[in-house]
């Protein structure tokens, strides 16, 4: 599959223009495959990025592809396995759905961003159009670059409240020349335990998860390096593997059937386990815990745990509004103060991240 | 600008009892004789005494001093151990310096999560020190970085060797704190791997000092390899090397470090430290590979391989760990061995993509004839990051003003071929010109927006960094005279 090439930039930027001149609101979609996601929006208008496409420019010699922000993750992770080069922080493609917009918009990473880095880590610069039909280019292509303000990365992870991403480089890498997954039947404390244990040593560990005794350890690298690797690991060999991490990249494990509640956890990896009754999913060394609970909001907050971490209601099937946790007035104070300096009359996305912007 | 206190406004013995309610008198320095070990960071071209220095060794006290600067507009410069090179550290005349030195204890160190706390003030180097026991390092090694502080490495977003494969210092932490203008105490990042809102730890990183001064870092650790391993490679056209460099990332490995030298600078490196370079060569390549030893012993037999395709001239594989030292101290000492050779240099930092290299070199060469001045080129070549070096010499008329236009036109070509101005040196007072020719005037207007967001005021370290629309301030960089380098004990490279 390759991405179409079609170059909207100027027609996005008339759109953002002549909403800015009717007082409109805008909501920037692209594949639609996050639309779970986030707090609800209520705008006036549609901006639709998914047309806008096309791999710009890529060079497996520099390690960075640049791309439109509709062009689906599907499409870019082929064009990078024919010069066996792989996206590091291994995002969901739902489908085929998910676009290079929409991933970084709202910066999701699969298993291996314990290891390697998040969408964020491997941004080199962005396009956008911002709130007053500017398009604007920060950072680059090239790794190293401290000239001006690190503005693409603040973009990802933004939900679109800042601007519209048009097009962005990422740095890529290469893709392991061998991979196998381990598991060991364990209870999860000893499972975290070892997890800790194997991170102070220099093991090529690419992803872990736990879920219902068991323990999957993946590693990859060199074939000498994950079999000298595996001596000190253990455990048994999975066999499709691939299908097993892909349905905990792609979130279509069973357990991702996500009645009634799904919770997104951010915690220290060594958090014990948490007193909230439901089912738990661990992945990232512990750092990151999936959660099915029909408890309420309030209580889940309130857990003394997760307030020194971050809490997310991922998936609801009930009114969205408090998905993230809510933040301290002085930290809040600077998110409204930057949405004012890049979309001053605010126009994209309102309260798909916060209420107030 | 015009709501920052003018010199007349600021009366100095008030402003020095109002100080004195915060921090100790040893803690304030106003005589000339003690302000002027401040007047320059590793920039010395650009001096300027500060109005006065504070010396706080508290956050509570970074706080308050804030809040006193805010109420009576005085603007502010943080600075650590003032190593950097492009005189972002540079007082303000009319302004505080806020020198956060005392602020060096390590907080904590958590091995199970590999994460040390660590006050702004502590220097790169005693970090890995403090944890070399658990088998842990802290991965960004900028050159300095036995005299440079992590606040430093935040607030210019630091590289060094090793950031080929381990990345930057926005790669390398987890959270921070920092003390906004108006004196709050906020905590970006988390302990957890992410948290939402809009990332303001990568805003903080590389914003040198522009948006709010951090009193706390927390850092990750990573495991320390198994093992390393240097290879030397040398070549008879420099072309040849940057193929070389080209096929070995196509092939799929990721150096721990990937450095080049030109014939110039490789000579001049082994007449001062005799590392036993081949100095007939047009080009060396220096490659560090780390890893498991099962996955280094692969990868040099492979990096071998691909060297001798790219037409390699001669290979070397340290024996030893002694020898890998030894095979990295002429690059280590490049700065100061073409310090003897030339009365002056000029050092440049661009960063270009690495298939650009030889048009960019060739460039370079016609450059240099043109402007009679000739050109020692260190390179990062694995991440693209060019180290050129001018020669010129300050007593000839002339010379000077030919260097700073020879380096604003390699800058110029930098971001002709795709490149940016600065790969880790940063923009400070030094770069401001190039910062107009790289980004348009509206994209400066959004970065100035940014600004005012932390600091509607423009107090904290006004006038650097982002220029303003009206000014492209005079072209300047890091001088060096008679290799009388500040900070000349340390390694530049």
């Amino acid at each position: 599959m390759h991405p179409t090439h079609n170059n909207l930039s100027e027609q996005l930027q008339n759109e953002v223009q002549q909403a800015i001149a009717t007082h409109q609101t805008l909501t920037i979609k692209a594949g639609g495959s996050k639309d779970f996601y986030g707090r609800d929006v209520v705008a006036d208008k549609i901006l639709n990025v998914a047309e806008h496409q096309g791999i710009i420019s890529y060079e497996p010699t520099e390690l960075v592809i640049k791309a439109r922000a509709g062009t689906p993750i599907k499409a870019i992770q082929q064009a990078l396995v024919e010069h066996k080069q792989m996206l590091a922080f291994e995002p969901p493609g739902y489908n085929g759905k998910a676009t290079l917009g929409g991933t970084l918009a709202s910066n999701f990473s699969g298993p291996r961003r314990a290891y390697s880095g998040a969408a964020r880590d491997y941004v080199l610069g962005s396009s956008i159009i911002n709130g007053k039909a500017e398009r604007l280019s920060f950072g680059g292509e090239v790794m190293k670059n401290v000239a001006g303000y690190d503005a693409s990365r603040l973009m990802t992870g933004a939900l679109g409240t800042l601007g519209a991403l048009l097009d962005a480089s990422i740095k890529v890498v290469p893709m392991p020349e061998a991979e196998l997954t381990l598991t060991h039947e364990t209870t999860i404390d000893t499972a975290l335990l070892k997890l800790h244990q194997w991170s102070q040593l220099p093991l090529p560990i690419s992803a872990s998860c736990f879920y219902q005794g068991r323990l999957y350890i993946r590693l990859s690298g060199t074939e000498n390096g994950i079999n000298s690797a595996r001596q000190t690991i253990g455990g048994e060999l999975l066999n499709s593997a691939a299908n097993f991490w892909q349905s905990i990249t792609e979130q279509t494990h069973p357990f991702f059937q996500h009645k009634p509640a799904l919770w997104r956890l951010s915690l220290a990896s060594n958090t014990p386990v948490l007193d909230i009754e439901g089912d738990t999913l661990y992945e990232w060394g512990g750092a990151l815990r999936w959660l099915k609970s029909d408890v309420p909001l309030q209580r889940i907050r309130a857990n003394s745990y997760l307030k020194k971490g971050h809490s997310t209601l991922f998936r609801s099937t009930g009114i969205r509004d408090q998905i993230f946790q809510p933040m301290p007035a002085p930290l809040l104070k600077l998110h409204q103060r930057l949405k004012q300096a890049f979309d001053p009359q605010g126009i994209f996305n309102i309260g798909r991240m916060y209420p107030d912007f | 600008m015009s709501q920052m206190a003018t010199k007349s406004s600021i009366n100095l013995p008030q402003l020095l009892k109002q100080l004195l309610t915060i921090l100790p008198t040893d803690a304030v320095l106003y005589q000339e004789e003690d302000l002027r070990p401040y007047e320059c960071d590793g920039l010395a071209a650009y001096r300027q005494l500060p109005l006065i220095v504070a010396l706080p060794d508290s956050s509570e006290q970074v706080q308050s001093i804030l809040r006193l600067c805010n109420k009576i507009s005085l603007p502010v410069v943080a600075r650590g151990a003032g190593t950097g090179l492009s005189g972002g550290a540079l007082p303000h005349e009319q302004g505080l310096l806020l020198c956060l030195s005392k602020l060096n204890s390590i907080l904590s160190i958590d091995k199970e999560l590999r994460i040390a706390r660590v006050q702004p003030g502590v220097c790169n180097l005693a970090i890995s020190q403090a944890i070399e026991h658990l088998g842990l390092f802290y991965a960004p090694d900028p050159s300095s970085q036995i005299a440079c502080t992590i606040g430093g490495n935040v607030a210019e977003n630091s590289g060094g060797v090793h950031c080929l494969k381990y990345g930057l210092t926005v790669h390398n932490i987890q959270q921070i704190t920092i003390v906004s203008i108006d004196g709050e105490l906020i905590t970006l990042g988390g302990t957890g791997l992410d948290c939402p809102g809009y990332d303001l730890l990568a805003l903080m990183t590389g914003s040198e000092g522009m948006l709010g001064v951090i009193v706390e870092v927390s850092v990750k650790l990573s495991p320390r390899p198994e093992c390393t391993q240097t290879l030397l490679a040398a070549f008879d056209d420099i072309g040849k090397a940057g193929d070389a460099v080209a096929s070995i990332i196509s092939a799929g490995i990721i150096p721990a470090g990937l450095e080049m030298m030109d014939k110039l600078a490789i000579q001049a490196a082994e007449d001062f430290v005799h590392a036993g370079y081949p100095i007939d060569a047009a080009a060396i390549l220096l490659c560090e590979l780390d890893g498991s030893l099962a996955e280094v012993a692969s990868h040099t037999d492979a990096v071998y391989e691909l060297l001798t395709i790219s037409g390699v001239t001669e290979v070397r594989i340290a024996k030893d760990k002694q020898q890998s030292i030894t095979f990295w101290k002429g690059r280590k000492a490049a700065f100061p061995a073409v310090g003897r050779i030339s009365p002056d240099y000029y050092c440049m930092d661009g960063t270009i993509p690495r298939k650009s290299l030889a048009q960019v070199l060739q460039t370079m060469a016609e450059m240099s004839q043109q402007y009679e001045l000739a050109i020692a080129n260190v390179f990062h070549a694995g991440d693209g990051n060019l180290h050129p070096l001018i020669l010129y010499d300050a007593n000839i008329p002339g010379e000077l003003q030919r260097a700073e236009k020879l380096g604003a036109a390699i800058l110029q070509l930098c971001i002709k071929v795709g490149g940016t101005i600065t790969g880790e040196h940063g923009v400070g007072m030094e770069k401001l010109d190039q910062m107009c020719v790289q980004f348009t005037a509206i994209e400066l207007t959004q970065f100035h927006a940014i600004k005012a967001a932390f600091d509607p005021k423009s107090l904290l370290n006004p006038g650097k960094a982002i220029p303003t629309l009206h000014r492209c301030a005079e072209f300047g960089a890091m001088h060096v005279h008679h290799g009388k380098l500040r900070h000349p004990e340390l390694e530049r490279f």
